[in-house]
């Protein structure tokens, strides 16, 4: 059964007040390589078909949510009343609100057509290239071990209030990590199609950095101008962003809150004109431009369903200016509605420079690759730890002079934002930590003063 | 024991098995194996006592791995048909033709006896879906109204993870299993804000290998861990922040589960050892040059890799590769003696066979080596907790898990936990706040003096360990005692931060 069909089916067995329906089709395609040889692949297909049952009663609304995969024709209908017993079960949601009648216009877009769908043909360009690059890291006594991921998920939403609505979401990565004479170096790409992988010039750019990696130099714990390449940027401030939701910080539980009550938006939190934002039409980066909840948390509302998204500041000219919100928290904190959005972007002052550049201009400084194991140590400040990964450079008098050992890091990315003494240009980057859940974003470097290595880590 | 969820016996699941493992075998695979797999999953949460979440999620796929020129080719699909399984076993076999062109090294298994046909089903008494939801929600509303009635709390956070997974698995060479197991993880956490400063309570109750029974007070002291909670939140939210520096420290278990997992657990996965989680979550120092040779720990730390604990989340009868559940020895006397593996680890390392360490978390995910159940033995006719404080002259008491972090060889790691008791001349002296360890992983496990008896065991443990790329999610148990450890450096988490 065609996913749309299944969709209208359910919606048409419904006997709830009101119905969401949520089919998503996916199929992903994958390949894991080590020490110059493939480990593992696959190709999977999937679907499931999410039933939002809505049930008015004396208090509100009551929601019953239930989820199955490979639902057939003949068991929609099971689904359906699952989803409804739920809902007679549970008490009204707190954050219900009328369902969405209208998504944004593009939304309907392509309705009728037949699932997206990928498969190992997807790497069809790019295995001969990895193959090419496992032969010469052979030859040069280098290692290469990594992982491409290709998603096509496209989901079908629609409610009794009437809402058709469709989106097909690409999500690729690349990741390349090279192991040699020079240690550890890695690289990592988002993409959409595989298409604009060039694997010739990811592994071009390690090997330049093991040939850093030839000279160690064993540096103590303790504070130091570091610049934070876009892949680390990405790390700390998909954390940030993670730790930005409206209601939490209403609640005064976040390091959002404001410690006499109300959020802190409208708050300055750097000196420098620094933007962190989202836009579902970001090119290159683009996803739903509607909300998409499959259940219900303290950032989303499956009753938001549908919703459309904009182009949102989450910081504007260092300025906290918005929080994630529901429309149940935009009533709640009295702030505009602004949803969560699949993508984010930081960006500086206009002209910044490349990380080159940065790099030319450090009289004595650490340049570091990527972050890895971040979690978080103190909610009240967001203090973060983790370590830095597969590369720690020294830069003396604007050129890397040696690799250094390894550190673990304890920071908060919002006291890092009042420290920042340089922002880089903005490209797109993967972040190392979180591209299991996040890949779409566009960072640029960053210089921070004094940052905090606290220990030193003997991992190489 | 329960017989295996009927819903899932009547799946045609011989059927699809043989279907797809002839097409395997008329298409050249050397080995193949066949995978079917139900999970039934619900999350319930509540903010405030009010329901948020609710949802439930009924996950059934099957998959077929195969080898083929020595090459490992993988497939997964939901068209549940002979002709369906069949398709998938020859898109298993397109993906190894595919992934031959860049494979280097041939695949090869440790051998396993064949086991016929198995069934195997989890130590459970109530399946908590036949619990109504209604109940359940109850239940956790109640536990909450409980706490937001005392005005030292602000907020209260109740969590229920509940999961049933239904395996069944076929080879080429013969072994048949079907199998069943259940867990749930309750955790409720308490917010409160006093002064300017917010901060969290939460429950120790680990996740278990047990059905509804694991919340009816039966098996832990729910009413009694409750009932603390305001007081202890009260006290942790006045308490003084930590002074950096050198400190005796003892641990509870339901903090020093995370450290064996980090620390061992991980550590002493072969795959790691050997780079084969390289490029993600890493290696590990616990290279096979040092098994045998290494002094990971004192003399009084023995670590056991066990899948065949009753209870623990790790808990199977065969893994995701027809390997029959073991327990075997990863330190002994603080000796680095045993790594976990699964068969194409083991073979690798010429190992006889394998110690049935594969899992896969869903049948769209290819079976990766995983951690078995890895727990530190307490000592016979040993210590109480307090025992072990009266040994500390100042020190701190740790308890209850929150923030954790290791490098990627698994040397440099830093944790948190929920509740920091000072000791003073052999005596819990009041709580401290801020408080973070860090410690080498080695360093820290030499440093353990002792180990409490079997009086202060507790299986504790993780729903959602992270590995593999694509990554997936493993349930895992940690069983051990409480313990003394002289020497460790303790950080103060605000200093760290620069405020």
């Amino acid at each position: 059964m065609r996913p749309q069909e299944a969709v209208e089916r359910a919606l048409s067995l419904s006997r709830a007040d009101d119905c969401v329906v949520i089919a998503d089709e996916a199929s992903t395609a994958n390949l894991r390589w080590a020490g110059n040889t493939l480990t593992t692949n696959g190709v999977t297909r999937s679907s499931r078909l999410t039933v939002i049952a809505l049930r008015n009663t004396a208090d509100g609304v009551a929601a019953g949510v239930v989820s199955r995969s490979a639902v057939g024709a003949d068991g929609i209908e099971e689904l359906v009343r699952a989803a409804e017993a739920d809902a007679a079960g549970n008490e009204a949601a707190e954050d219900a609100r009328p369902l969405v009648a209208e998504g944004p216009p593009s939304g309907a877009a392509g309705w009728d057509d037949e699932p997206a769908e990928t498969g190992i043909g997807v790497f069809e360009g790019f295995a001969p290239a990895l193959g090419e690059a496992f032969a010469a890291a052979q030859a040069d006594d280098r290692r290469l071990y990594g992982f491409a991921n290709h998603v096509l998920t496209s989901t079908f939403l629609g409610s009794s209030a009437g809402l058709r609505l469709r989106h097909d979401q690409p999500t690729g990565l690349l990741e390349l990590n090279a192991k040699g004479a020079g240690g550890s170096a890695w690289a990592g790409v988002g993409t959409r199609d595989f298409t604009d992988v060039d694997v010739a010039g990811l592994t071009g750019g390690l090997a330049r950095r093991l040939e850093w990696g030839e000279r160690r130099v064993d540096l103590p714990a303790g504070r130091y101008e570091t610049i934070l390449p876009p892949s680390a940027v990405a790390d700390l401030m998909i954390y940030l962003y993670w730790s930005a939701g409206a209601q939490d910080a209403q609640d005064g539980r976040t390091v959002f809150s404001a410690p006499g009550g109300g959020t802190r938006v409208g708050e300055r939190l750097s000196d420098l004109p620094i933007t962190l934002s989202s836009d579902p039409a970001a090119p290159g980066m683009q996803c739903a431009p509607f909300v998409i909840a499959h259940a219900s948390s303290r950032e989303s509302s499956v009753f938001d369903n549908g919703l459309p998204l904009a182009a949102t500041d989450w910081i504007r000219e260092g300025t906290l200016a918005s929080l994630a919100q529901t429309r149940h928290s935009a009533e709640r904190t009295g702030l505009p509605l602004t949803p969560a959005v699949d993508n984010l972007a930081m960006r500086g002052p206009d002209g910044g420079a490349s990380l080159e550049e940065m790099v030319a201009r450090t009289e004595r400084g650490l340049l570091l690759t990527c972050l890895w194991y971040i979690r978080e140590v103190d909610t009240q400040s967001l203090l973060l730890t983790g370590l830095t990964r597969d590369g720690v450079y020294l830069v003396e008098d604007g050129e890397v002079v040696g690799a250094v050992n390894n550190f673990r890091f304890n920071e908060s990315p919002v006291d890092l934002l009042s420290r920042i003494a340089e922002v880089g240009e903005t490209g797109p980057t993967l972040p190392r930590e979180w591209s299991d859940y996040f890949t779409r974003t566009a960072m640029p470097a960053i210089r921070v003063p004094d940052f905090h290595m606290s220990t030193v880590s003997q991992a190489t | 024991m329960h017989d295996i969820d009927p819903a899932f016996t009547a799946l045609p699941l011989r059927a699809l098995a043989d279907a797809a493992l002839s097409r395997a075998r008329e298409l050249g695979a050397q080995h193949a194996d066949f995978r079917l797999e139900r999970i039934r999953s619900q999350t319930l949460r509540l903010h405030d006592a009010a329901l948020e979440t609710a949802l439930d999620a009924d996950d059934v796929g099957l998959s077929v791995r195969v080898v083929k020129d020595g090459t490992w080719g993988f497939a997964a699909g939901i068209d549940l048909t002979p002709e369906g399984a069949a398709r998938v076993a020859e898109r298993a076999v397109e993906v190894a033709a595919v992934a031959r062109a860049v494979n280097r090294e041939p695949i090869e298994l440790a051998p396993e006896p064949v086991h016929g046909e198995r069934t195997w089903v989890s130590a459970y008494e109530t399946d908590p879906f036949e619990v109504p939801t209604a109940d359940k929600v109850a239940l956790l509303a109640g536990w909450s109204r409980l706490l937001l009635g005392d005005d030292r709390v602000d907020h209260v956070d109740a969590t229920l993870l509940q999961v049933k997974e239904n395996k069944f698995f076929a080879d080429l060479a013969g072994t048949v299993t079907t199998q069943q197991r259940v867990r749930l993880h309750p955790v409720v956490n308490a917010v409160g804000i006093s002064g300017g400063l917010f901060d969290t309570m939460r429950t120790l109750a680990p996740p278990a290998g047990y059905g509804w029974e694991w919340l009816s007070g039966e098996h832990w002291d729910w009413d009694g861990e409750l009932a603390r909670i305001p007081e202890l939140l009260a006290e942790k939210l006045a308490a003084p922040s930590v002074e950096p520096g050198v400190y005796d420290v003892v641990v509870d278990p339901s903090n020093l589960w995370l450290t064996i997992h980090e620390s061992v657990g991980h550590a002493t996965e072969l795959d790691r050892a050997l780079g084969y989680e390289a490029a993600y979550a890493g290696t590990s120092f616990a290279t096979p040059d040092k098994l045998g040779t290494l002094q990971y720990g004192s003399k009084v730390m023995n670590i056991t890799g066990d899948r065949t604990a009753e209870h623990g989340l790790a808990t199977i009868g065969y893994d995701d590769e027809g390997v029959q559940a073991q327990s075997f020895d990863i330190v002994s006397e603080g000796l680095f003696t045993g790594y976990q593996t699964d068969r194409r680890i083991a073979r690798l390392t010429g190992a006889e066979r394998s110690n049935g360490c594969a899992f896969a978390d869903s049948s769209s995910s290819m079976p990766i080596q995983r951690m078995a159940n890895v727990s530190l033995r307490p000592a016979e006719g040993g210590p109480s907790t307090e025992e072990l404080i009266s040994g500390v002259e100042r020190g701190i008491y740790i308890l209850g898990d929150k923030s954790w972090s290791i490098d990627m060889q698994r040397h440099n790691f830093q944790f948190t936990g929920q509740r920091f008791f000072r000791i003073e001349n052999g005596r819990l002296a009041g709580q401290l706040r801020d408080v973070a360890y860090q410690a080498s992983t080695t360093d820290f496990w030499n440093s353990m003096e002792a180990v409490g008896g079997p009086q202060t065991y507790v299986l504790g443990g993780a729903f959602n360990c992270g590995k593999g790329q694509p990554g997936q999610v493993a349930p895992v148990s940690h069983g051990c005692p409480s313990a003394l450890f002289r020497g460790v450096n303790i950080l103060n988490a605000l200093k760290e931060a620069g405020q």
